[in-house]
């Protein structure tokens, strides 16, 4: 057993860190978050792209770096570490790997080349309203070549160039590629809780579209949401590390009767099981990355387990700085509501941490029935 | 990035699994785990105890990490902790020399003269003694460098007296490694000398402790003018915290062996067994939740401790992040306990092994957690561990540093 990362995995973390500490600053995310105008960094997206992390996990002859997802979840980590204000989850998380796993040759000529330099913004459109994401809830249906139906909340819904969309098809829930910008697709921006991560209600009438993947693509979609979920994990387990580290570091400088108020043992002890939880999320996130890239069926138990454990850390970071900063940490000017919103956008998206415990209660069980 | 064994930790394994298929029985699955806290007082017990320890010494499978000319086999604690889990899926006697050899020994190891190794260290290995830790006090628990026992120094010999308390086996142990205080007018730390102390020596007196589960695992033990010979003292005159401190070191290592996913799979059945409504309770949404996250922490402990363990075999100190197994583990076990009882309804308050679900597992279990959230240091304590020397939080502030031990405000009622 070896838990480490290699030393190249490790160089490539310490790239994409540098290079968003420069390039990502949080008054980027700010700047995103404040302008309801702009969808996302543009500059930064390009900067992504040309580092090669769109297309990290793509093969060389299709664009991509050809490197593998140990590296790809370092790069997730420090896109979440950095509040990096750009559509990265939707279009490689689930754009980019539905067309890898499930895409024609053909489909993937298409459309991987252009997902890997960035040119194409991709996004996946699942939920309907009601917040059930069960693939059998879903009403959007797939016709002869065309969709009908409404998609919301959608991630990125508004500036994404290429849709993947679940639907209904005689033979069950499909994978279907969309135009967003073609014809049949209507695209409200709506109010999303963490606005450096806009989201929209996409309505289809009629929209031309092409069927991605199997006719039944039931697991199909599990499978996605299961590494698309490993994935956002890291992202979350590193905005929870950067809350932990900033938190720390104010508590420090800041003195309260005489002394700073890291040192009161009740603040201390708090941090203590901010850190454990925040550990033990990482640990089932070190076990997920290793089920992802090594192709092991742990990864449907592992999948689950992280996600639900990295979006309660990281909600649980987010709420214990604003308590720890106290007053200012309440305040628009200070940076806490920044991680405070995207740490509930994050555990909303994808399907919440209770959702993703049934699940895995579910699995367990047919495991013991097998 | 690799959860699977190496080859040559496959082929350690395979090793391993063999010899105990040729040298115990396997144990029943579906039969309930042993409860480490559930302490056996018969002496078959014992003498089994040691049996199957010298067996595995003699044959080359105990203290693994142990230099080979102490009887180890100079492997790592990847290797030892693969053993323990192959050992756990055969029926063996339960294990008594845990704090012998994982805290003692390798104290023995760093400060001891090659005359004290050479006279102790194998002896311990093979099982046939015992040793027990006397470090605690009454009035020293957390607070264990404001201990008391006093060692007076006459001529080549030390006399001590005082009293310890929480010597878990001392009622059966041979040998003990003791902490005293030999100046009461240095500060606090700084007057400290360790022993080795014979517990057959005149003037021992070793009284157990009924726990709240009724068993008497540990014991208090009066020191009436002991007297231990010179050559028994580890490291130097007023030495003593420093050598404490690697004992207290190793109790930090807590390296995962697997031993929580066998409560899960236990809890997993009694859930599908018991009745919400009319319903297995499993069915139940709350239930289910609450299993998911039991499932979620305690694979998130088992992992934290392969971290840590994969690190420590590639050369890394065992650090104070090993906390977390604790500080975690031990309320989340008692949360687990509580969880089942809950489950089992108006049977969860009985105790009859033949009529409660599991043979009362569960409330064994829930009358031993207290215990584990406050040995081998507290929740309270590993937190301040954790914020300190990981986080680098400030330090608490002391009220007895830097003043004659003798000075420093005692409690009412302390002695």
């Amino acid at each position: 057993m070896n838990l480490e990362f290699s030393d190249d995995q490790k160089f490539v973390q310490k790239t994409a860190r540098d290079f968003l500490a420069e390039r990502s600053g949080l008054d980027a995310c700010r700047r995103v978050l404040e302008s309801p105008e702009v969808a996302f960094d543009a500059e930064l997206w390009k900067g992504v792209a040309e580092m090669g992390w769109l297309g990290a996990a793509v093969p060389e002859d299709l664009g991509g770096a050809g490197l593998g997802y140990l590296e790809l979840v370092l790069i997730a980590e420090e896109i979440g570490r950095a509040l990096a204000p750009i559509p990265f989850g939707p279009s490689v998380y689930l754009a980019t790997e539905a067309l890898l796993h499930f895409g024609s040759a053909d489909q993937k000529r298409r459309f991987l080349p252009r997902l890997a330099s960035g040119d194409l913004v991709g996004t996946f459109a699942l939920a309907e309203g009601t917040g059930d994401l069960a693939t059998s809830a879903v009403q959007t249906r797939f016709e002869n070549g065309r969709l009908r139906g409404e998609k919301l909340p959608v991630l990125d819904g508004g500036s994404a160039g290429l849709g993947v969309v679940v639907a209904r098809a005689a033979g069950g829930p499909v994978l279907t590629l969309v135009d967003l910008a073609g014809p049949g697709v209507t695209r409200t921006p709506l109010q999303s809780f963490d606005p450096s991560r806009p989201q929209s209600r996409l309505a289809f009438d009629g929209a031309p579209a092409e069927a991605l993947g199997p006719a039944d693509a039931t697991d199909a979609i599990r499978r996605l949401l299961d590494r698309a979920a490993v994935m956002a994990g890291f992202e979350q387990l590193g905005g929870a590390t950067r809350v932990l580290e900033m938190t720390r570091d104010y508590a420090l400088g800041r003195y309260a009767f005489g002394r700073p108020i890291a040192s009161f043992q009740v603040i201390k002890h708090r941090f203590a099981d901010l850190y454990a939880a925040i550990e033990l999320a990482r640990s089932n996130g070190y076990y997920a990355a290793w089920a992802l890239s090594s192709g092991s069926d742990e990864l449907e138990l592992a999948a689950c387990a992280f996600r639900a454990a990295a979006s309660d850390a990281f909600e649980l970071a987010t709420r214990e700085m604003i308590q720890i900063y106290g007053g200012v940490g309440f305040t628009w000017e200070y940076d806490c509501h920044l991680f405070y919103r995207r740490a509930k956008l994050l555990a909303a998206w994808l399907g919440t941490p209770s959702a993703w415990r049934e699940m895995l209660i579910e699995r367990l069980e047919a495991r013991e029935a097998a | 990035m690799d959860f699977d064994d190496t080859p040559q930790e496959a082929s350690f394994r395979a090793r391993a699994r063999a010899w105990l298929e040729r040298n115990a029985k396997r144990r029943d699955p579906d039969a309930p785990g042993a409860d480490p806290l559930r302490e056996r007082e018969d002496a078959n017990a014992l003498r089994d105890a040691k049996a199957w320890q010298t067996r595995k010494f003699d044959e080359g499978w105990a203290c693994l990490t142990w230099p080979k000319e102490y009887g180890g086999q100079d492997l790592g604690r990847m290797e030892q902790v693969i053993w323990n889990q192959e050992e756990a899926r055969f029926d063996t006697p339960a294990n008594i020399y845990s704090i012998g050899h994982g805290m003692l020994a390798p104290t023995l190891m760093t400060h001891g003269t090659k005359a004290q190794k050479d006279r102790y260290v194998r002896e311990m290995g093979r099982g046939q003694v015992v040793w027990c830790q006397l470090f605690s006090e009454p009035d020293a628990g957390s607070d264990l460098a404001g201990l008391r026992t006093s060692a007076v120094r006459r001529g080549d010999e030390w006399v001590l007296r005082g009293q310890k308390i929480w010597s878990t086996g001392a009622h059966y142990c041979d040998y003990g490694m003791i902490v005293t205080r030999s100046d009461p007018d240095a500060a606090k730390h700084a007057g400290l000398t360790y022993f080795i102390v014979d517990m057959h020596a005149p003037g021992i007196e070793v009284r157990p402790i009924r726990q709240i589960n009724g068993a008497s695992g540990f014991n208090e033990v009066f020191l009436n003018d002991v007297r231990v010979p010179d050559e028994n003292r580890l490291g130097g005159v007023g030495d003593g915290w420093r050598v404490a401190l690697t004992t207290l070191m190793n109790e930090r290592v807590a390296i995962g062996a697997g031993a929580g996913s066998g409560r899960l799979r236990e809890l997993f059945r009694l859930a599908r067994e018991a009745r919400i409504g009319g319903r297995p309770a499993i069915e139940n949404h709350a239930v289910r939740q609450k299993l998911a996250d039991f499932y979620i922490r305690t694979k998130g402990l088992q992992y934290t401790g392969y971290r840590t363990l994969s690190a420590v075999s590639r050369g890394a100190t065992p650090g104070p992040e090993g906390s977390i197994g604790k500080a975690v583990g031990a309320p989340l076990g008692q949360e687990m306990a509580s969880f089942a009882m809950e489950l089992q309804g108006a049977m969860g308050a009985l105790l009859d092994p033949d009529l409660a679900p599991q043979e009362a597992l569960w409330q064994e279990a829930y009358l031993g957690a207290p215990g584990l959230r406050i040995a081998g240091g507290t929740d309270e304590i590993l937190r301040n561990i954790i914020a300190e020397r990981v986080l680098g939080l400030p330090p608490e502030m002391r009220v007895d540093k830097d003043r004659p031990f003798r000075e420093i405000p005692v409690g009412r009622g302390a002695r």
